[in-house]
């Protein structure tokens, strides 16, 4: 069973380009519905939505990947500011922050291939979980061009199940993004 | 240091409610909401009994827009509860400051579908700016102050607090805190300096500005600060459906409404102009026509609280974020000193924009047939009853009609669904604006397919002592559906049909409940039966005006098409001078 991958670039978009944001949201019920429902009502599509606690137990911060045009983002951007629930939105610069998601995948093999995928793995520094007759779990975090390319490479081998967990992302250096940090 | 005495639940609402400044509110009890009446019964708050929900929520955003204070209404769980939910979504769409407490199943119940169980919260989420689920006894007060809060401040809106039943019932300590603090929400009130200034340095090039000013002029309360903006720069004005009354219709820079039913000269000076000074005004489609065509050649400015609604729909050259009154008392002094340096001649355009007014006024022809002209009707109200009555409509051509030939002088004096567009919105609003202003003169202009969606209210009306005027415009049909059908569906009457002159017999219907009941049907009784109407205060009065079934809503940009394309009359678009188009 293969798949192509979910991260493919898609055909239909012109001027668009992938941006993320990390949003400081209140750690109360219902704001990851807020925050779901603003997106679908309003059009925009997420690539992807990670959500878990900070250093303060009261606020949960969201990482969200979306592909928009810049004058979007600034609607997106205005629009979950709204949200009474959400404290603070802060794009970031892949560039400057450090961004990461896990990739769970398991990857058909028989005794010919799997010392090759067993590279592969090394390659990529992924870590091999479990390990079947036919079949080995690959565990490999990095970031999304890192985890695309890892899958390209396993693809031939037949990959039987996958599974990614959003993005999460961090501003490099000080701080920046914080807590204290004053709403954009 | 609050001050904390143990209590119920309930009473700590109603305690809340009482501190939050609430004088009335409008709802019907029920299981869920029940322990809450308890304390209600006692309260200086005064609670009208409504006969529908929506009656309610209505009323809460009548005695809102006509006051400026927050409307207030309460209901039980479950369909007490999805009952408010046309009126929060009318609410949120038209800005207007609106707190709904209902009752919820026991916390332990919720998510067990239980009796009368609805996830309001849930539903009514993209149809809010807040909503809050309150289960503990203690966050009951707190949750109602945030409430009014954010109703209230920065750009208004509606606010929902479900109460969990057991919430109510247990003992508390009442914490009402006297500053809220929200973490996410600070409004911004003051626009940036280096934006004042960039925006006067706009006004001061424009050649050819028009103050495009919206319902939040009114909710600002910048009437006063817009009169002397428009007068600094001696631009034309437009005001939008919702902010008619901000600017008085007599002024003389006064071009009108623009949009889909606007004069043709506020449509064609915002399609000319060279500058939109936008105020309060979010570039809704009903009045930009086909964005991509619509003010190509202007630059602008956007002053607005809700920075969501810069660049929404048209990209902006100047934002001003912020409280228009403040934007505006900025704005002028920084106007006066570029003037110093550089004072526009804008003459050339006034000619221009005023000559459109001259020649394309709005009007309206009595029909042949000798039956009552409904435009007449609504222009005879609005003549003998003044611009210090107000006047509430529903939804459709008696809607455009009141915006079109009333004139209005100052604000609150016109209240309508213009962004929902919510038919059944005049009776419960115009009961909500005369609980609001008691002593004022309220005409609810409806419609005979409005008004037997919400007429019911007619009753709490009667038995409250809230003596409104109700002109049923009745030309027995759905008549904006039927001009559509009439001008896009090859005049194939589909389901638009009410046979409303013969049932109901709207004068009845008053009569049975509590009301005065009178008709009218030729033009030479229309300013004797408004007289009498307007002499009934002890009780409400319905008049069923009936009214020539063809008359439709001219001038006209047809959905989706460029306010270039705009029609005065069937089939007749203005005659430009060649020069201008």
């Amino acid at each position: 069973m293969t798949q192509s991958h979910p991260d493919a670039p898609s055909s239909s978009v012109s001027f668009s380009k992938t941006r993320t944001l990390s949003v400081l949201v209140e750690n109360s019920p219902g704001v990851l519905a807020r925050v779901s429902s603003l997106f679908s009502r309003r059009g925009y599509n997420i690539d992807s939505l990670a959500v878990g606690p900070t250093e303060n137990p009261n606020f949960s911060r969201m990482t969200i990947v979306i592909n928009v045009e810049d004058h979007a983002l600034e609607q997106v951007i205005a629009q979950l500011d709204k949200l009474i629930n959400v404290i603070s939105i802060t794009e970031l610069d892949p560039v400057i922050s450090v961004q990461r998601e896990l990739l769970l995948v398991k990857v058909s093999t028989d005794e010919k291939t799997r010392s090759q995928v067993l590279e592969t793995v090394q390659l990529f520094r992924a870590k091999v979980v479990d390990v079947a007759q036919d079949a080995v779990t690959i565990e490999a975090t990095g970031n999304t061009e890192k985890i695309s390319a890892l899958l390209r490479v396993l693809e031939p081998y037949g990959i039987l199940e996958l599974i990614q967990s959003g993005l999460v992302a961090m501003s490099r250096g000080l701080k920046p993004g914080s807590i204290s940090e004053d709403k954009k | 240091m609050s001050e904390s005495i143990k209590m119920t639940g309930a009473s700590a609402l109603v305690k809340a409610l009482e501190a939050s400044g609430v004088d009335v509110m409008f709802g019907i009890p029920g299981g869920a909401i029940l322990p809450a009446y308890d304390p209600i019964f006692d309260s200086k708050i005064r609670h009208i009994l409504v006969r529908h929900e929506q009656g309610a929520g209505h009323a809460a955003t009548g005695y809102a827009q006509a006051t400026g204070r927050t409307g207030v209404c309460i209901a039980t769980s479950g369909p007490g509860a999805t009952n408010l939910v046309t009126p929060l979504a009318d609410a949120q769409m038209d800005s207007v400051p609106m707190v709904a407490i209902t009752g919820q199943v026991a916390s332990g119940a919720i998510g067990t579908d239980a009796f009368q169980e609805a996830d309001i919260r849930g539903i009514t989420m993209p149809i809010t700016k807040h909503s809050f689920l309150v289960t503990k006894p203690e966050d009951i007060a707190r949750s109602v102050a945030e409430a009014f809060h954010i109703a209230s401040t920065g750009r208004p809106g509606a606010v929902l607090v479900d109460i969990a039943k057991d919430a109510l019932q247990m003992q508390t300590e009442f914490n009402f805190p006297k500053n809220i603090d929200l973490g996410g929400y600070k409004p911004k009130l003051e626009a940036a300096p280096e934006a004042i200034r960039d925006a006067a340095a706009l006004i001061a090039q424009s050649k050819a500005p028009v103050l495009y000013v919206g319902g939040g002029a009114i909710k600002a309360e910048a009437h006063r600060e817009l009169l002397k903006l428009a007068e600094l720069t001696g631009a034309p004005v437009v005001t939008t459906l919702m902010a008619r009354g901000a600017f008085p219709d007599s002024h003389p820079q006064h071009l009108g409404m623009p949009g889909m039913h606007g004069t043709v000269a506020a449509v064609t000076a915002l399609q000319k102009a060279d500058l939109l000074i936008t105020l309060g005004a979010r570039f809704d489609d009903r009045v930009t026509g086909k964005l991509s065509t619509f003010a190509p050649g202007a630059k602008i400015i956007h002053a607005d609280i809700d920075p969501a609604e810069i660049g929404k729909n048209r990209r902006a050259d100047v934002a001003l974020i912020g409280d228009l009154k403040l934007t505006i008392d900025a704005l002028i002094p920084a106007l006066k000193s570029e003037f110093k340096k550089n004072q526009p001649d804008i003459s050339a355009w006034l000619t221009q924009a005023y000559g459109w007014r001259k020649r394309f006024p709005l009007g309206y022809d009595h029909p042949t047939d000798g039956s009552v002209s409904p435009q007449y009707v609504i222009e005879r109200i609005g003549k003998m009853s003044g611009p210090d009555a107000i006047y509430v409509a529903g939804v459709g051509q008696h809607q455009m009609w009141a915006s079109q030939f009333i004139s209005y002088e100052k604000p609150r004096t016109w209240l309508n669904s213009g962004g929902l567009g919510t038919m059944g919105y005049a009776v419960p609003a115009a009961m909500g604006a005369k609980v609001g202003a008691p002593d004022t003169t309220v005409w609810a202009i409806d419609g005979d397919g409005c008004f037997q969606m919400t007429n019911q209210e007619l009753v709490t009306c009667a038995l409250n002592n809230i003596p409104i005027k109700v002109a049923v415009i009745n030309n027995e049909s759905l008549g904006m559906v039927r001009q559509w059908q009439t001008l896009f569906y090859n005049e194939r009457y589909s389901n638009t049909e009410l046979h409303s002159k013969r049932i109901p017999d709207f004068a009845k219907l008053a009569d049975a409940m509590g009301c005065v009941g009178l008709t009218c049907d030729s033009t030479k009784d229309v300013d004797k039966i408004i007289a009498q109407a307007m002499e009934i205060n002890d009780r409400p009065v319905v008049v069923d005006f009936s009214v020539h079934r063809d008359a439709m809503v001219w001038p006209m940009v047809a959905a989706g098409t460029s306010n270039d394309d705009i029609v005065n009359a069937r089939s007749l678009a203005p005659i430009w001078d060649s020069q201008e188009l």
